[in-house]
């Protein structure tokens, strides 16, 4: 559906995209998520993330949960907007963050942090952990319902429970915002990137949402 | 131990890391704990077991937010800071009040190797071989009246060198402040070098305080001002976020910070499985400044 007054160009451009697009197969998402945090892991037990690798590699993978947080959150707005079907990607790009996390907060948990009271005490006592822990959280059953098993059998709640997605973003970029020290700009361009995605979102548009459904 | 050192140290001159550390060995075998006492030092300003960490650890992983946020941004940016000519303005209640050259204040200061632990509030600590001389000293050439009781710090404010002060991270310029006894002390010093060579950009050239008991964002950067006050005076990181950040800052295990547990620290470079090792209090140095505190309490004055 692209929009009316855009240059031919643009509109041939998507669908020659969205021909394309049916052509590559979204499982090497996988692959590639295990392989950045094992490829992580091993440049920081090398010495490529500097001298203080337990830190770098939370970060990197932090980073990356949130890039792919976002990525999932554009693909409606993308489709809706601009025609560019990236639907099938959308569970591959959901996991992958989904490994992201867990892989972020293992880091923390086991290389950091290094014992269950320690973990435990942070969780209840750092804003910062306990937003993010609840990003987390909401994370978990989405993970578990994303496979065409749960689409079937939740039916229309599996759209419901998917909204999630909104939450754990904002919880992502507020657990940012939160752990930066002074006033940075960084975490607060991916909160407004994630604000502006979910606005996007509030267009009356009902049917397109519908379709998305399958 | 103690020994004149000129801020001109060539390439060639500079200690080799391995020669460095037998020397020290040396020296702190043959000194010992009475060599410490007769110059008037406190014995844990000395080596001890203190294993320092490598120049490039030392000089690689910094906080100065004026050259940017992330850890490697100082040494990456701050090469475009100039650090001479530089001169020290020494003002608020003093004898001498004026501005005071780098090269003045080196001739009339005894430079001297310190080893001290280092312990960032982010709860990661390493341990630096300081160059430098007791701020004391300093503080007495410019003479201190009897009515200050604070000094107050502030770092150079260059924003067209100091790429990170464009944005406003931080309410600039970077300004810290000690009570006058905990500047006077003994172990306060104002760092000119580490490992022999001139202290470089990234670690707050051509000079910065260090004050190993206080957490590493006390030990204010590339000090271009200094003024003796009757006044607690306003500290940059109180003044962004007042309830993490107190004007004592004593590094105390028993104290947590909103952000991270102090109970203990990642000490750098020790890898990516290193054990965290549990955090001392005033970070090692009870035995010598626990008495400025005597009476105080350390959770409500933290
Ligand atoms: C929705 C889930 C989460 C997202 C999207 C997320 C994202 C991030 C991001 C973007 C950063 C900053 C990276 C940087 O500074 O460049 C970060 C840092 C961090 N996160 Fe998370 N996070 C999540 C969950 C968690 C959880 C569950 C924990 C632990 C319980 C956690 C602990 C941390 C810690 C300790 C840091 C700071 C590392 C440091 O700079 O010292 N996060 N996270």
């Amino acid at each position: 559906m692209a929009d009316p007054v855009a240059p031919v160009s643009f509109t041939s451009l998507i669908e020659t995209a969205n021909l394309q697009l049916r052509r590559v197969p979204a499982w090497p998402a996988y692959p590639l998520a295990f392989g950045y945090v094992g490829w992580l892991v091993w440049l920081g037990a090398t010495g490529g993330l500097g001298v203080e690798p337990v830190v770098a590699l939370q970060r990197a993978l932090g980073e990356a949960a949130l890039y792919l947080l976002i990525a999932g959150l554009a693909v409606t707005p993308l489709r809706r907007h601009a025609g560019l079907n990236l639907l099938k990607f959308r569970r591959a790009l959901g996991l992958s963050c989904f490994i992201f996390v867990v892989a972020h907060f293992l880091a923390w948990a086991v290389l950091d942090l290094q014992s269950l009271g320690r973990v435990w005490a942070d969780i209840v006592k750092r804003p910062y952990i306990t937003v993010g822990m609840a990003g987390f959280a909401l994370l978990i059953p989405l993970a578990l319902t994303s496979n065409n098993w749960s689409i079937r059998h939740l039916g229309a709640r599996w759209r419901q429970l998917h909204r999630l997605t909104y939450a754990a973003a904002l919880l992502g970029a507020v657990h940012y915002i939160m752990l930066v020290k002074g006033f940075q700009m960084r975490p607060l361009i991916f909160l407004a990137v994630i604000l502006i995605l979910l606005l996007l979102r509030l267009r009356p548009g009902r049917l397109a949402m519908r379709f998305q459904r399958g | 131990m103690a020994r004149r050192w000129t801020n001109r140290l060539t390439e060639n001159d500079i200690t080799p890391e391995a020669a460095f550390l037998n020397r020290r060995q040396i020296m702190a075998g043959a000194l010992g704990a009475a060599g410490a006492s007769l110059m008037g030092l406190p014995q844990a300003a000395h080596a001890e077991a203190l294993t320092p960490h490598p120049w490039e650890d030392i000089t690689s992983y910094n906080n100065y937010y004026e050259f940017g946020t992330g850890k490697d941004d100082p040494a990456q940016n701050a090469h475009q800071l100039t650090t001479a000519p530089w001169s020290v303005t020494i003002d608020g209640l003093v004898e001498r009040p004026g501005q005071y050259a780098f090269e003045d204040i080196l001739a009339k200061m005894t430079i001297e190797e310190r080893i001290y632990r280092f312990r960032c509030v982010e709860a990661w600590s390493m341990v630096v071989p300081w160059n430098g001389f007791e701020l004391a000293d300093l503080l007495n050439l410019a003479g201190v009246t009897s009515d200050a009781k604070y000094v107050a710090f502030e770092t150079v404010l260059r924003p067209e060198e100091m790429p990170g002060t464009r944005t406003r991270v931080l309410d600039w310029p970077y300004v810290e402040g000690l009570r006058l006894d905990e500047a006077m002390h003994p172990l306060t010093i104002m760092a000119t070098g580490i490992y022999g060579r001139d202290i470089p950009n990234q670690n707050g050239a051509p000079l910065r305080l260090v004050v190993p008991w206080k957490y590493g964002f006390k030990s204010i950067k590339s000090v271009v001002r200094i003024t003796l006050t009757d006044k607690e005076p306003p500290t940059s990181w109180n003044k962004a976020n007042a309830r993490e950040y107190g004007f004592y800052s004593n590094v105390n295990p028993e104290v947590d910070h909103r952000r991270w547990s102090q109970a203990s620290e990642r000490v750098i470079g020790g890898g990516l499985f290193a054990k965290r090792q549990p955090t001392l209090m005033f970070n090692g140095y009870e035995d010598e400044v626990a008495s400025l505190y005597k009476g105080m309490d350390l959770t409500r004055f933290f």
